[in-house]
């Protein structure tokens, strides 16, 4: 059994908060250029050399690419082989995040109760989804998450007989209804199957796949082609002023479901798409 | 004063607080502004602060009169920053107060995102804009900002109100003084 002591585990989400906040990843960047290499809208071509020119700004000054530097979801894969040793792993996490928000001068964006709403002030607790796994490593995923985008996702629980196009019409609907709100060019994570929450952690996971990776079944790959080509007709643009370029990705994942059921769950994102990754 | 001038293949106003009633009424759905002088920010919390003691006829932290609010917690400055990234936040939230603010002078509102018909019929009625800024772009919006201050709700901590200074601040107009959108 291989030992990692907490703060191993403490200071990489330390580091992890800071990094996927102050630079955008290179795949969303690039999809970004593109985006204003094609876009012909006046004002569109404005807000995205503005995010162009945020990202490096935020780089170079080694500040958050955007206020809203989230609430902090971690997708944690733990080995069989692993244990960490003082604090338990979602305590250390825990701890990671009050760290990194406060050296990292992020924004504190968490209420305690949803009704009575006082900021707990170091931007704890984090969501985290654990998954178990072979081996003696733990990999953490950080995908901070804006609340502007998730304000606007969806989840619906669709008949087996509404099939493929009624999840496209649900997926297009969403981003339609979402409009100007989510930040766009949005990134699309799209949910498919299990339960009500599975679906909707599906969705949430899809959103930290990278970009430039090709969805590796044919038939999802072909369905996130023709859906972004819809999503960008819908001329809602950058910034929601009108335009192409209203989604740079959409990423499906699906898992086996009930006979009964088709749950479909859309997480929205903003194209400040966040995330950074370590193995320990 | 409006004051249109080429740049970059497309029209920017320079336009200073407080605005005045010449000003609004001149700015169009469309139009690329700089904005330079104070403003004020103010989001969820800070309006429903406000909005209570308007209910309970006491003073609110600052004169709403010609002024311009920005919907936005920014994050904490660094040791030698000014301020930290400070993005607008999503608008809709305030529409529920917002109303309130505009009958009592309000004359601009900075945000991203769409209103709904209150707050449009009293942008009409009491002759007030919404601007649109670049979401996401908090760390370029922070470099306009050259001086801020927390005016009041201070327990709010990134929702407390400030009184910012900034200077070519760059914004749209989504919505116009005579209900014009850009998202129609």
């Amino acid at each position: 059994m291989r030992v990692i002591k907490d703060e191993t585990v403490i200071s990489a989400v330390e580091e992890m908060c800071i990094e996927a906040n102050y630079n955008l990843c290179t795949d969303v960047k690039e999809a970004i250029e593109e985006g204003l290499e094609t876009e012909t809208s006046q004002t569109g071509r404005y807000v995205l050399a503005q995010i162009i020119q945020n990202a490096e700004i935020a780089a170079r000054c080694k500040t958050p690419i955007c206020q809203d530097t989230g609430m902090a979801v971690f997708f944690v894969e733990v080995g069989n082989q692993v244990l960490v040793e003082g604090l338990n792993l979602t305590e250390a996490i825990n701890e990671g995040v009050r760290r990194g928000y406060k050296t990292g001068y992020l924004r504190k964006s968490i209420v305690e109760d949803p009704f009575f709403r006082n900021n707990t002030k170091d931007n704890t607790p984090a969501v985290i989804h654990y998954e178990f796994v072979y081996g003696d490593r733990i990999k953490m995923i950080f995908a901070p998450k804006g609340f502007g985008s998730e304000n606007m996702s969806r989840l619906k629980m669709l008949k087996p007989s509404d099939g493929i196009e009624g999840m496209k019409d649900f997926v297009i609907e969403t981003v339609a209804a979402a409009g100007p709100n989510p930040c766009p060019p949005v990134v699309v994570g799209v949910g498919v199957g299990g339960t009500m929450e599975k679906a909707a952690l599906l969705a949430k996971k899809a959103l930290t796949r990278p970009l430039t990776q090709k969805n590796p079944i044919e038939y999802l790959d072909r369905l996130e082609a023709e859906l972004l080509r819809k999503i960008n007709e819908t001329g809602i643009g950058p910034g929601g002023l009108g335009g192409k370029t209203t989604a740079l990705s959409v990423h499906i994942n699906v898992y086996p479901t009930h006979i009964a059921g088709l749950p479909v769950a859309v997480n929205m994102n903003c194209h400040a798409t966040r995330h950074a990754e370590v193995i320990l | 004063m409006v004051e249109r001038k080429e740049q970059n293949m497309k029209n920017i106003i320079s336009l200073h607080t407080p605005l005045t009633l010449h000003t609004i009424e001149n700015l169009k759905c469309g139009d690329f502004v700089e904005i330079t002088g104070t403003i004020y920010t103010a989001r969820d919390a800070a309006h429903k602060a406000m909005v209570d003691l308007i209910r309970q006829d006491l003073p609110i932290p600052f004169d709403l009169k010609g002024q311009v609010i920005y919907y936005a917690g920014p994050c904490p400055a660094k040791p030698g920053q000014i301020i930290g990234s400070i993005g607008p936040t999503t608008s809709g939230r305030m529409d529920a107060y917002a109303p309130f603010l505009i009958e009592r002078g309000l004359s601009g509102m900075i945000g991203k995102g769409s209103r709904n018909q209150h707050v449009v019929d009293a942008m009409v009625k009491h002759k007030c804009v919404y601007f649109g800024a670049t979401g996401g772009a908090g760390a370029l919006l922070a470099q306009c900002v050259k001086s801020a201050e927390v005016i009041a709700f201070e327990d709010l901590g990134t929702e407390a109100v400030r009184k910012l200074y900034v200077e070519r601040f760059p914004i749209l107009v989504v919505i116009d003084s005579r209900g014009n959108s850009m998202y129609k």
